[in-house]
């Protein structure tokens, strides 16, 4: 069997006492179309454990994250191998509903530690301090010239989902960036 | 860089968006009816004021969603944004 590859396959982690970075890969994405009034939209969110957040720029976690891309639009985010997709549908029924799955749109990068906001400062003109940007917050903005999503979680951590081919540019980014909060002589090659 | 009010997003910076241009320009009811001349008037002839004008912005970036603004294009002021279909 072809061993499947991620986009950052060949990213060396980083993790030093301030400031952690590495690829969360093959995340089930979700891509999801619906009328938030509608009672599909409140079938979906039982079936996924939370309401559809309708507050924009605003995630659920449950049994999968739930983020606000649009009045009628949201991303669903699962474990590896999680058959969201099928989930959703079952849910949905026959409604006027839009599932596409789109996990290989995007792979998702953790910048975790009490540096995370300052390193994506350096290319996020977002206000990133957590009273305005705290856990549950999402965002669709530009990073470092590229588009993201950037998803806020406990604890100073971030999810940035970058598309594929913009993964190894926005890796390098960081990784240049990251350089004044690592020890010396940390190896941030890839 | 001007800094667009989304009216789904927030402020946001200008780099995140693609102009639309004038608002409330209606697509003719029968093209068809339409002389040459009518034709071109609907599709290259717009305002072009000094103070207050209504355009539309797509959030490119964010929501993808369009929406108008009144800017002033003397100042860049821009008056908030407001949800179309
Ligand atoms: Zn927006």
């Amino acid at each position: 069997m072809a061993e499947r590859l991620s986009p950052l396959a060949r990213f060396t982690p980083v993790s030093a006492d301030d400031l952690r970075i590495a690829e969360i890969p093959f995340l089930t994405q979700i891509n999801l179309r619906v009328d938030p009034k509608s009672r599909a939209a409140a079938d979906i969110g039982v079936a996924l454990g939370a309401p559809l957040p309708t507050e924009p720029g605003t995630c659920t976690s449950a049994d999968a994250d739930v983020l606000w891309m649009g009045p009628d639009e949201w991303l669903v985010v699962g474990a590896r191998g999680h058959d969201l997709e099928a989930t959703i549908r079952a849910a949905a029924g026959t409604a006027h509903v839009g599932i596409t799955d789109v996990s290989a749109q995007r792979t998702v990068v953790a910048v975790d530690g009490p540096r995370s906001r300052d390193l994506l400062a350096h290319g996020c003109a977002l206000d990133l301090h957590p009273r305005v940007f705290g856990p549950g917050r999402c965002a669709q903005t530009m990073l470092a010239r590229a588009q993201v999503v950037l998803a806020a979680r406990e604890d100073d951590g971030f999810r940035v989902f970058v598309r594929s081919s913009f993964a190894g540019y926005l890796a390098d980014w960081l990784l240049d960036a990251a350089a004044e909060y690592l020890p010396e002589g940390t190896v941030t090659s890839r | 860089m001007l800094l667009i009010p989304c009216p789904w997003c927030g402020p946001r910076d200008e780099a995140e968006f693609h102009y639309g241009g004038q608002a409330h320009v209606a697509y003719p009811e029968n093209p068809a009816a339409l002389s040459d001349e009518e034709w071109a008037r609907y599709l290259f002839f717009r305002d072009n004021p000094k103070g207050r004008f209504a355009e539309r912005w797509n959030h490119t970036a964010g929501c993808r969603r369009w929406f108008n603004a009144v800017r002033n294009t003397a100042t860049n002021e821009i008056e908030a944004g407001e949800v179309t279909a």
